[in-house]
């Protein structure tokens, strides 16, 4: 789960994590009343997506009077922001944040994450901040300073001191800088976070550290034991219908080719996307429907497809292992009944009970219900059919 | 011959008298595996599927000599049921649970690896030795015993392969679902020269996915120490980029993780990669016959 930039704040804030002063706004006009409520004469007006690259993006624009956050606040609310991070449909802005002015002397990178081959966390930081840091990684990696924290001692001086030297801060800062990365590690294990970013952390002319951004994601599998931050979910940032399949145990993202696949386990639904590549195809989603796949769920997964308008067929494929291929059959057969299926299904079972499940599909005799023997043929059989070769 | 796993070896069940572990083990019972009892706190001197069920896996291993865990407990205990096996002395715990806390994992693991034991998983389907012992969820019948091993991060990809292999008239030594979480047990790099010392093992499946760089580990590990011919898949060619909030995860690990990367790798390696999974059997067998 991810939250958005306010709300990652809120928690830094909450662990001593210094960030500028500011307030979400849903409104034009609760956007004018925060500057206000700010005080001041410059603000910062930055469009809440969950999705990174707003500055280059237009998403995120300075103020130097009222009339220019109104303006500005009106311009970025409603707005599709389109990022290198939020794919070419881009994303709907329905919140700005409004906050204070900083004075930036200098700009860093300051990220805390899961290093999966050392297994612990790493904290990562750089000098070049503001800038993306995968190109960072690819262009100058040298600029990076990884620190992998074993959680059985935590974060200690030690740690801070090479983070420090490493970015090369000057002596009177490096107190400060300790302080702030060690309680950014803290707020990334109390929270169960999969990935901390703050991109930039600035410098101000004092010489203070500040989070001038912050991103979060959470281990989803953890959601439960933090109820505070489940609260934070804004299910109006994310995709509808991925929700949709989410609520009824399908894991569900659009793609833009023609055929639809509906399958069992996310590596063999990957795999039958590209297969369906293999033979000239395109897929049109990925879709794992769990270890069930029940009639009802087969019938919500046929919704779902072919709600998407580019959807020519739909490839059913399903290893059955411990749920038997012929319950999967009727399962479908039963499906078909409860959604109106207008586009080709080639479905494909095999694992236990194969054999009886093809028979039942053979002989319920449905016009567009075709079978295929194994999954190359499936899939062939799929994509002309989403030609209407077939 | 086979790895890890064999007709001898006793097997406990961590979360035994609940529905999933009972639905399981019922069906490994069935299916030849030696399970000696199960441990269900609250529950011990009472008996499920007619073996002994205990209160803690310690007294389970004195009273059974177990040297494995197959575990089902509910996620928020993962990390108690993994730590608890190798504080007890089991030598390898399959963890079929879905949906533990990583930072949980994270602790276990490195536990678990403090008292030497070994773990497979979670989130996986276990591990099976055609025909002798079956440690988890997948389809036995399937299985048929052969001279093929097989490592996958994904389940019902390990059961396709498996599958393709056996209608080409060959057949698994042992296969190994190793799970695709952020933390897992046992991975490739482990695995892969246990089937190099397996003297029934001929060749060698590999099934990954995008993401993580545990294949690109495995090419570098295969090119240096291994004899016998690999057979791969990737999983995740047409997988859609730019989903994810951050790429972070990859910038650490030095390798972005797509599927053409670990492709390019494992070809290097002298890999026999195919792109299309519904050629694995095909090409087990071009390489088997040759």
């Amino acid at each position: 789960m991810n939250v958005h930039e306010y709300q990652a704040k809120e928690i830094f804030s909450k662990y001593g994590v210094p960030v500028p002063r500011g307030y979400v706004a849903h409104s034009v006009l609760e956007a004018v009343e925060n500057a206000k409520k700010l005080g001041g004469n410059i603000w910062v007006v930055k469009a809440q997506i969950h999705a990174g690259g707003r500055g280059l993006g237009g998403g995120v624009k300075l103020a130097r009077s009222l009339e220019e956050v109104e303006e500005l606040a009106s311009q970025i609310l409603g707005m599709t922001l389109v990022t290198h991070q939020t794919g070419p449909e881009g994303k709907l802005v329905q919140k700005v944040y409004i906050e204070e002015g900083v004075d930036i002397a200098d700009e860093l990178y300051l990220g805390v994450v899961l290093d999966r081959a050392k297994e612990m966390p790493v904290i990562m930081a750089s000098t070049e901040g503001g800038m993306e840091i995968e190109k960072v990684a690819a262009e100058t990696p040298e600029k990076i300073v990884k620190v992998a924290i074993d959680p059985a001692i935590g974060f200690q001086a030690f740690h801070g001191r090479e983070l420090a030297f490493g970015l090369g801060l000057a002596k009177e800062e490096i107190g400060k800088f300790m302080k702030f990365a060690s309680a950014l590690y803290k707020v990334y294990m109390e929270n169960d976070a999969e990935l901390i970013e703050i991109n930039p952390l600035v410098k101000t002319g004092s010489g203070d550290f500040i989070a001038l951004d912050g991103k979060m994601g959470f281990d989803d599998s953890a959601l439960y034991r933090h109820p505070e931050i489940e609260a934070m979910r804004d299910i109006s940032a994310e995709d509808p219908s991925e929700r949709e399949a989410g609520e009824f145990g399908l894991s569900y993202i659009k793609l833009d080719g023609e055929v639809g696949c509906m399958v069992n386990g996310a590596g063999l639904a990957m795999g039958t996307m590209d297969t369906i590549n293999y033979v000239g195809g395109t897929p049109a989603n990925f879709l794992d429907v769990g270890g069930k796949a029940s009639a009802q769920t087969v019938a919500k997964g046929f919704e779902i497809i072919l709600k998407d308008q580019n959807v020519k067929s739909i490839f059913v494929n399903i290893f059955g292992g411990i749920v038997r291929c012929d319950r999967i059959a009727n399962g479908i057969l039963e499906a078909t009944k409860l959604v109106d299926v207008t586009v080709p299904v080639i479905v494909r079972l095999d694992g236990t009970n194969a054999l009886e499940a093809a028979e039942i599909l053979k002989s319920a005799n449905i016009a567009n219900v075709i079978s295929a023997t194994d999954l190359e043929d499936g899939a062939k059989k799929a994509v002309a059919a989403a030609r209407g070769e077939l | 011959m086979s790895i890890l796993v064999n007709k001898d070896t006793k097997v406990i069940v961590q979360g035994f008298t609940g529905k999933e572990g009972s639905f399981h083990a019922e069906q490994c019972l069935a299916y030849g595996t030696k399970i000696v009892g199960g441990v269900t706190p609250n529950k011990g001197g009472s008996e499920h599927l007619g073996k002994p069920v205990f209160n803690t896996v310690k007294e389970a291993v004195l009273a059974t000599g177990a040297t494995v865990s197959m575990i089902f407990v509910p996620p928020a205990f993962v990390a108690d049921a993994v730590m608890e096996a190798s504080d007890a002395g089991i030598e390898l715990a399959v963890i079929i649970t879905e949906g533990a806390p990583v930072r949980d994992m994270q602790m276990a693991k490195a536990y678990a690896t403090k008292k030497g034991m070994s773990t497979i998983g979670p989130n996986c389907p276990g591990i099976i030795t055609a025909e002798e012992c079956k440690i988890g969820i997948m389809p036995g019948m399937i299985f048929k015993k052969g001279n093929v091993g097989l490592i996958s991060k994904s389940g019902t990809l390990t059961y396709e392969g498996a599958n393709q292999v056996c209608k080409e008239g060959f057949g698994i030594t042992t296969a190994v679902g190793i799970g695709g979480d952020p933390i897992i047990g046992l991975s490739y790099k482990q695995l892969l020269p246990m089937f190099e010392n397996d003297s029934e093992t001929e060749a060698i499946v590999l099934i990954g996915e995008i993401g993580g760089d545990l294949e690109i580990q495995a090419a570098e590990f295969i090119k240096q120490h291994i004899t016998k011919p690999v057979v791969a898949f990737i999983a995740g060619q047409t997988a859609p980029k730019g989903k994810r909030m951050g790429h972070a995860g990859a910038i650490v690990s030095g390798s972005a993780g797509t599927a053409a990367e670990k492709m390019a790798a494992l070809e290097a390696a002298g890999v026999h990669v195919v792109k299309s999974p519904a050629h694995i059997g095909k090409k087990v067998a071009e390489v088997l016959n040759k």
